[in-house]
């Protein structure tokens, strides 16, 4: 076990490296410039200001020198020169080319709100997903089942968008059922935290269930064909205990392996669900990095928290089932 | 739990036999049409006794034993007919009375026990499990038991291996596992559905010794579904033969296996090689078997049969035999078929091929 | 076939349109029995002068088995196949039986080579395949064929009957493309299958028909062996008899030569006259059919044709009287020392846990691997082995003995034998 850990995180940090690098390797053959950018914002912009300026920000120094400049951050604090010199304590990722704050400190100013977002969220995945699945699949070929299956792929056809902006338009500007979709701190008000995200975790949740749900459905369907059920049947179990006991047990570890992935994405940032309801995550910092120049240190954090998320999900996926399923060994 | 009516001793005295399957049809509707899975079959089980039923895949040996443990799912199957249990119909039962019958007094043994047994639970919950729905006892009281019980069966360090997964057995092992799951509530009657099929030979005949022995300690019947007529010459006291959802053949096992009097019954004992090597001649029985479906007119062994032509004014054809002694065979016996006299159509021509030797000349 | 109209009660004597004649029932089983299959085979005999076409001689398949460390370090070996050696004569064949897990289907896939042996050689037809690599290999590979145990899982459901027979026609470039389907056809009819169901995909057949179309493949390349891994034993009954007489009626049509794998040994009895039992990876017993079930030596043979339910013991009423073994077989991964057998054997002495038997000739044709070896219940009391190891009785280094230099197993059979009565090699 300890040595599947081991090799996994080894893994880990070679992702990691080379994600980090093709980032950066795609900035620097890229077109986008962010010393003319700033030039100009600074008024005139000549061609010796700008040349000083890409000098200064050590564009000129190639790509190996600046990836080390970068690596090197993560572990001890740098001066940056942006037109100005900023001091970036470690771990640094970086000074944002807009904003000129230091991309770690706001990444930890943002990112509670798309965590609070994407714990509520993943749990309304399970708990409508999961329940309506299980029941469609004891319901299996009743009108029940039908109306679920059916409705699972209505909702799924519509874009989540469409979906999200109309329940806005309706539920919060027009009827004011959800007065206001925000985002509060938990530490400062848990009510008006709660509150304020109620909205977006159930559109969350709704769209995001009919997946679990017919997936659900379908490994539960499977779990009760299976010949070990019909020996519980024999043993004299109860329906409920063949069901919620037996089967579930069986169902619910390929559940676990797309919800981890699943949850990992939540916790990238929703940029539809962030800019929708207002809230400011990471799914919009990111958006607003994007805008052209691009702010490429906020871009790289981004990205390399996308892969942390991605791989560590995917590392717990495998120890659940190691937990869930003793047929697993870890070697 | 039974009432005091159906203890065995009184069933004895009244002559009810532990088991009465009278008339079983088991039907499944299907898109493709009505599947005939088990067509009017009678059959007893006495106490202490063990009944083999023989057939090939599709025959209804399964579906026949599932309806007596009510496996069947009631809205996918149509099921007539009667099934006694102890004197009381099993058939149209509550569910609620059904769960307290199966694997309380009637117990079930499958076929592969890696795949019968719950894989994410250990070898001993499952037993416990299964005892303490039926006994009102603690679970330290019922772990001991499954200890018990799984040191019955053989296996070796049983207040270890009680906490082993299913897949941290061997084949053999994991079927004595099986075994110790099905007959911890020492049930009346216990139905093996192929328990050695999966199993290598050494391997079934240790099963086959323990199941015996089992038998005789607790005086269980047991219903032995295989299609291994070694099996059943070895282990059962009487014989179902089926084919087709039928049976065709029914008797004390000595006598339908040393004088059959159905060609499919011969054609099963002719198209197995022996391995003493006493025949060496293997004669298949051609085609293939029948459709559930659309099952054959009249006998429906009859596009197989080679004796068809022996039957006149095309009977095999039209009309389907009944299952009754024939006209020269004991009342231990009966069979479906319209040959007059198969016992000398398989003195002169089977028996020559099947048992060249006869350890016993033919009363 | 069935010409009953749906919903007709089955038992009612009711006279149905067109019912066939007495003439033309004689017709139907006319037809029934056309098949040569179908008609009763016998057993066929050895004929011990024909070269042999395959030879394994010391053939060994260790798998490893990795740590659970950081680095995976290699800890063990799964002895799969531990120096086997034997030979198949050309149009006959050889049965391969044991237990699951004895090695015997890895033994089948290195014979045709879907695994790289470890060691030993695979001599077929005067080339060592052995060491050959996939690209030296590829004009054996239609001269060694094989059949799978399982119809269902070895066809491709979204392939054509057709497509399927001829895959293999068209990529050794047998025959020319517009000549394919007529070979397919005729390959069909050989099986016994229609040959105008070519089209048809393998869930429109039976498994005792996808079974022929199984077998149609592998005899589309006219091959010289063929490895059947276990061919009957997912069949019913009925049918088993089927497939295996239309496998003895090709072998003798075509002159294939068969490595029979199964662990039926009523099945294997009568196709080839000539088994081999494995045990843990070796060979424990070989012979001619009259040495493994006439008269076996080895009580590992012995215990398992007695294991094997028998209908006769119908007339006689009760269970047979066997010798039962105890426990199951034991891991591959770490074998018991000296004979592998030793954990289970009820004559197992003090040698028996110290040196492995040699594999002795002791017949005509038949070789066993047994210090004790005799027919059941005669088994001798003291080692047979002991002066030939060069050790005493209890398996001790004897100061006076030394290992019998020709001890080392080949593949085949010498003139002259240890004869078990005397205790000496010589006997012709």
């Amino acid at each position: 076990m300890f040595g599947f850990i081991l090799r996994r995180l080894i893994a880990a940090v070679v992702v990691l490296i080379l994600t980090s690098f093709l980032t950066f390797t795609l900035f620097y053959k890229g077109p986008t410039n962010p010393a003319a950018a700033l030039c100009q914002e600074r008024g005139r912009c000549t061609a010796e200001k700008q040349e000083a300026l890409e000098t200064s920000m050590g564009f000129n120094d190639g790509l190996m020198t600046n990836y080390g400049r970068f690596v090197g951050g993560l572990f001890k604090d740098r001066t940056i020169s942006q037109g100005a010199t900023y001091t970036c304590d470690a771990p640094c990722l970086g000074i944002s080319f807009r904003t000129k704050t230091e991309v770690s400190k706001d990444l930890l100013t943002y990112y509670p709100a798309t965590l609070s977002l994407a714990i509520g969220g993943g749990l309304l995945y399970l708990l409508i997903g999961v329940p309506l699945g299980v029941l469609a699949a004891r319901f299996r070929g009743t009108v029940f089942d039908k109306v679920l299956v059916g409705g699972a792929l209505v909702i799924g056809s519509i874009p989540y968008y469409v979906f999200a902006l109309t329940a806005w338009i309706f539920l919060t500007l027009q009827t004011s059922i959800f007065p206001t979709t925000q985002y509060v701190p938990i530490t400062e008000d848990p009510t008006q935290w709660f509150l304020g995200l109620l909205l977006p975790w159930l559109i969350l949740g709704i769209t995001g269930a009919p997946t679990y749900a017919r997936y659900a459905r379908g490994q539960m369907l499977e779990a009760m064909g299976e010949d070990y059920i019909r020996s519980g049947k024999a043993k004299g179990l109860t329906q409920r205990k063949l069901l919620f006991k037996h089967s579930l047990r069986v169902a619910i570890v390929p559940i676990v392996t797309i919800f981890g992935l699943d949850f990992a994405a939540l916790l990238s940032g929703t940029i539809f669900t962030e800019s929708i309801f207002g809230i400011n995550g990471i799914g919009q910092w990111t958006l607003t990095s994007l805008r052209a120049p691009t702010d490429f240190p906020i871009l790289t954090a981004t990205i390399l928290i996308f892969a942390v998320f991605v791989i560590l999900g995917n590392l717990v996926v495998d120890l659940l089932y190691a937990v869930l399923d003793p047929r697993v060994r870890l070697t | 739990m039974t009432a005091t009516d159906t203890t065995p001793e009184a069933r004895k005295a009244s002559g009810t036999p532990l088991l009465e399957v009278k008339d079983l049809t088991v039907r499944f509707p299907t898109y493709d049409g009505l599947v005939q899975a088990v067509s009017d079959l009678s059959y007893t089980v006495e106490a202490g006794t063990t009944l083999g039923i023989v057939g090939e895949s599709g025959s209804g040996k399964s579906v026949s034993s599932m309806a007596v443990l009510g496996l069947h799912d009631t809205r996918s199957a149509q099921i007539s007919g009667s099934i006694k249990f102890n004197g009381q119909e099993i058939i149209g039962m509550s569910e609620n009375d059904m769960r307290k019958l199966r694997g309380n007094e009637v117990a079930m043994v499958f076929q592969d026990p890696l795949t019968a047994l719950h894989p994410f639970y250990s070898i001993g919950k499952q037993i416990i499990e299964g005892y303490r729905i039926h006994n009102n006892v603690s679970k330290k009281q019922a772990r001991a038991r499954a200890i018990e019980m799984l040191g019955l069966v053989g296996i070796p360090q049983p207040q270890t291996r009680v906490d082993d997964f299913p897949h941290q057995f061997s084949g053999g092992m994991r079927q004595r596992a099986m075994i110790a799951m099905s007959l911890v509530n020492n049930p009346d009657l216990i139905i093996c559905d192929e328990p050695t099929t999966a199993l290598d030979v050494t391997v079934q005949a240790q099963i086959l010794d323990l199941l015996q022995k089992l038998q005789r300690e607790f005086n269980s019947a047991i219903i032995m579904i295989t299609h291994d007529l070694g099996v059943i010459a070895e282990i059962a006291d009487e014989v179902l033969v089926m084919y087709g959802g039928r049976a065709v053949e029914y008797g004390v096992t000595r006598e339908v296996l040393t004088r059959p009097e159905m060609p499919y019954t011969w054609g099963l004992l002719s198209s197995v090689p022996d391995v003493a090597g006493i025949s060496d001649v293997l004669v298949p029985i051609p085609g293939t078997p029948p459709s559930l479906l659309n099952p054959p007119t009249g006998c429906s062994f009859h596009p197989r049969c080679t004796f068809v032509s022996q039957v006149p004014d095309n009977l095999c054809v039209t009309t389907l035999p009944v299952l009754e002694r024939s006209s020269t065979g004991s009342s231990e016996h009966l069979s479906r078929c319209h040959l007059r006299d198969p016992a000398a159509i398989y003195e002169t021509e089977i028996a020559p091929i099947v048992a060249p030797d006869r350890t016993e000349s033919p009363a | 076939m069935n010409t009953a109209a749906p919903g007709l009660p089955a038992d009612q004597p009711e006279e149905v349109s067109g019912s066939p004649s007495q003439a033309e029932l004689l017709d139907l089983e006319a037809a029934l029995a056309a098949r040569p299959e179908f008609q009763p085979h016998k057993a066929p005999e050895l004929d011990p002068t024909v070269k042999p076409i395959l030879t394994v001689e010391n053939l060994k398949m260790y798998f490893p088995v990795k740590s659970s460390g950081l680095i995976r370090r290699t800890i063990g070996q799964v002895q799969a196949v531990d120096g086997v050696s034997f030979e198949v004569p050309t149009g006959g064949s050889l049965g391969l039986v044991g237990e699951s897990g004895c090695g015997k289907s890895t033994m089948g896939r290195l014979i045709t080579r879907l695994y790289k042996p470890t060691s030993g050689r695979i001599e077929f037809d005067g080339t060592d395949l052995a060491p050959l690599s996939t690209r030296e290999l590829k004009p054996y590979r239609s001269d060694v064929q094989m059949i799978f145990q399982d119809p269902y899982s070895s066809l491709n459901p979204r392939h054509t009957v057709g497509t399927i027979v001829g895959a293999p026609l068209v990529i050794h470039d047998v025959v020319p493309k517009k000549q394919v389907l007529t070979r397919v056809q005729e390959l069909l009819e050989v099986v016994g299958l229609n040959p105008e169901h070519y089209n048809r995909y393998p869930n429109e057949f039976s498994g005792g028909q996808r079974q022929r179309i199984g077998i149609a493949r592998a005899l589309a390349l006219q091959p010289k062996l063929m490895v059947a891994d276990e061919p009957v034993s997912a069949l019913d009954v009925s049918i088993q008899a089927q497939v295996v007489n239309l496998l003895q009626d090709l072998q003798r049509e075509f002159g294939i030569a068969f490595l029979f794998i199964a662990h039926d040994l009523s099945i294997v009895r009568h196709f080839c006259p000539e088994v081999a039992v494995m045990y843990l990876g070796k060979i424990v017993e070989i012979g001619d059919r009259d040495s493994i079930y006439g008269h076996s030596y080895h009580p590992y043979t012995q215990a398992l044709l007695s294991a094997v339910p028998d209908v006769k013991q119908a007339a006689i009423g009760g269970r047979r009287e066997r010798i039962m073994l105890e426990g199951d077989v034991p891991s591959p991964i770490n074998p018991p020392s000296g004979c592998h057998f030793r954990t289970r054997c009820p004559i197992a002495r003090e040698i028996c846990a110290k040196h492995e038997p040699p594999l002795l000739q002791v017949g005509k044709r038949h070789k066993v691997a047994c210090h004790f070896p005799g027919e059941l219940g005669k088994h001798p009391v003291e080692p047979l082995t002991s002066r030939l190891l060069g050790v005493d009785d209890d398996g001790n280094p004897d100061p006076g003995g030394s290992p019998d230099a020709s001890l080392v197993t080949k593949p085949g059979y010498d003139d002259t034998w240890f004869d078990l009565d005397t205790k000496t090699f010589g006997r012709a």
